[in-house]
């Protein structure tokens, strides 16, 4: 607990902890364990209040908390007998994206997500989550393994944005996520999409075009993130807040604007507060959405699918 | 030493002016000086360093489109205010000033008219409408322009000039990426052609969906092409740019493009590719 990352809407919670600590420590002269109890409840309830009323900024931060589950952690713990394939058998293997075979209660599963790092090391080998084309390009390639061999395919999006760097440019970012789109748009297999943290932009849709649409409750999917927006619209780095608001990036925004199909529920305060619980949780909403779509006959699947973005938009006429 | 320090840097006005007004031009790269009427006789490129001007959809259907064959379509769709966008300005009044800069009621004009003879249908993007930007009502013109492709069997051209999706749109904007996306999957599966013309700038999410996914991309020369913006870029990797990076020739280069067109050869070989299809 002593090192975590806490934030300053958490403040609150924290001093508590801190009080019930020193009195711990106290309550082994005295007996004060009524006490103790009585705070314990005003904690649960306080963070029952705070985490229940988060502002669109204070969710992203939890969907940046560096302990938040990542794409390999649901891996692991959510499917088993994984096997990472790597490459895209054109330039180069993208640590920023991963993917394989796994196995998903009892049938095989395509599995391709962002993948952030933990601490600094990490994200330096992970480029923080945002891809070059060729993670696009390795995510085609197991698309593409995943519909051959009528596997369903499920995506986890967790990025800042895809990479915005010279030689991303020149190998054509922009082509290699709207090949991605296109594909996506093609595959017969069921595609299970699913943000589990920062889904930004274009390097997100770029492995997120599916049958279902799912959001973790704090996370955030949006056109742009928060600062970038604020640097654009009001040219300054200070608005992040009110451009989060603005943006309504929500899962609870994205399910009202008819984006997203489904919210999965976090452990109080976040997924890093409570990881197992949320693998549970995840695993079943996981199950019972696969079999919802593996149910859909194969053609109609695809004309499901594209239907589904063609009635995305609000607009007059 | 003076007695002020300048907080901000100087306003430097913007070098590339998108339409010429008054009787004069001035070329933003070479600095001719153009009568404005030669500047439109020659499709609105320098007649001295052949600069390619920034046009919008009433030109483009001017220069591409048979005399009289075109029909706008799809002109009553209009952008509302979803989330009710506030920034230094709200959404909505965004939108009025964009009306009254271009003329046009979108970012998009949908249409179908005639290429030497031959039906097509035609999408063109209007730079001057908020930045070109790509929201719902951008997504949907281009859904129903491809349907009718689709529909009539007839070839898709699309000229994109953007600077991507509509930040004011959110998530919905994002989202007509992937719909531009699916209906050009239905194009490509039932063989009916679809041609993208990129032209200055086409960025962002545009570039990373439609732009990117024609049967054959054509680009006009000199054209800023890429995902993400110049500005963006030296910011990450802290150094400037080489000269020419993400101009068309670039991409040419790099394998992104077909071909590089020259505006007033536009109409020739967008008419010699769709032949090819038929013939």
């Amino acid at each position: 607990m002593a090192n975590k990352l806490t934030f300053d809407f958490e403040k609150p919670i924290i001093d508590l902890e801190q009080k019930i600590e020193e009195m711990r420590v106290l309550g082994q002269q005295i007996d004060i364990s009524k006490e103790i109890k009585d705070l314990e409840g005003k904690i649960e309830e306080l963070k029952v209040e705070i985490y229940k009323n988060l502002t669109r900024w204070q969710r992203v931060q939890i969907a940046r908390h560096p302990d938040r589950p990542n794409t390999l952690d649901y891996i692991n713990n959510c499917f088993t007998d994984f096997v990472e394939l790597h490459g895209d058998r054109k330039f180069k293997d993208d640590p920023a994206i991963v993917g394989g075979f796994a196995n998903f209660e009892g049938k095989s599963v395509m599995v391709v997500g962002h993948q952030k790092g933990k601490d600094t090391k990490s994200n330096l080998y992970r480029n923080f989550g945002m891809p070059n084309p060729e993670g696009y390009r390795k995510a085609a390639r197991l698309f593409e393994l995943a519909e051959k061999f009528n596997k369903p395919i499920i995506t986890l999006l967790d990025t800042p944005g895809a990479f915005p760097g010279l030689e991303a440019e020149e190998r054509g970012q922009a082509e290699a996520i709207a090949a991605n789109l296109l594909l996506m748009n093609k595959l017969k297999v069921p595609i299970i999409v699913i943000v589990i943290g920062e889904g930004a932009s274009g390097g997100a849709i770029g492995i997120g075009v599916g049958d279902r649409i799912l959001m973790l409750e704090n996370s955030w999917y949006s056109v742009i993130s928060p600062e970038s927006c604020s640097s654009i619209l009001w040219r300054s780095w200070d608005f992040k807040e009110q451009a989060a608001e603005q943006l309504q990036l929500t899962a609870q925004d994205l399910l009202k604007l008819k984006v997203i199909d489904e919210i999965i529920e976090e452990p109080l305060g976040g997924a890093h507060q409570n990881p197992k619980q949320m693998y549970d949780v995840f695993s079943k909403v996981l199950a019972k959405e696969l079999q919802t779509v593996s149910k859909i006959n194969k053609e109609k699947l695809t004309k499901l699918r594209r239907e589904k973005f063609y009635a995305m938009g609000i607009w007059q006429e | 030493m003076s007695w002020f320090l300048r907080s901000k840097a100087n306003i430097v006005e913007d070098t590339q002016k998108s339409m010429p007004d008054g009787l004069w031009t001035k070329c933003p790269s070479c600095s001719e000086v153009m009568y404005k009427t030669d500047l439109e006789d020659g499709l609105f490129t320098c007649k001295k360093c052949s600069y390619h001007f920034r046009i919008g959809s009433k030109e483009y259907i001017r220069i591409l489109i048979d005399e009289g064959s075109f029909r706008e379509t799809q002109d009553k769709i209009r952008s509302t205010d979803p989330l009710n966008f506030v920034d230094t300005k709200d959404y909505p009044s965004r939108i009025v000033e964009g009306h009254k800069k271009s003329g046009v009621n979108d970012a998009i004009t949908t249409g179908v008219g005639k290429i030497n003879g031959r039906e097509v249908s035609f999408a063109c993007m209007n730079f001057n409408f908020i930045g070109g930007s790509m929201g719902s009502v951008v997504g949907e013109k281009i859904y129903r322009a491809a349907k009718y492709s689709l529909d009539k069997k007839v070839p898709f051209i699309l000229i994109s000039a953007s600077g991507g999706a509509r930040m004011q749109e959110s998530v919905l904007s994002l989202m007509q990426m992937a719909k531009s996306s699916a209906i050009l999957a239905e194009l490509s599966e039932s063989s009916v052609p679809y041609i993208s013309i990129l032209t200055d700038p086409t960025t962002g999410g545009v570039t990373a969906s439609y732009a990117m996914l024609g049967d054959v991309n054509i680009a006009e020369p000199g054209a800023l092409i890429g995902f993400a913006g110049p500005r963006v870029i030296e910011q990450t990797i802290r150094k400037k740019l080489p000269a020419g990076f993400q101009r068309a020739e670039f991409l040419l280069e790099h394998g992104f493009i077909d071909l590089i067109v020259n505006r007033k050869e536009m109409k020739q070989q967008l008419s010699n590719i769709i032949e090819w299809f038929y013939n």
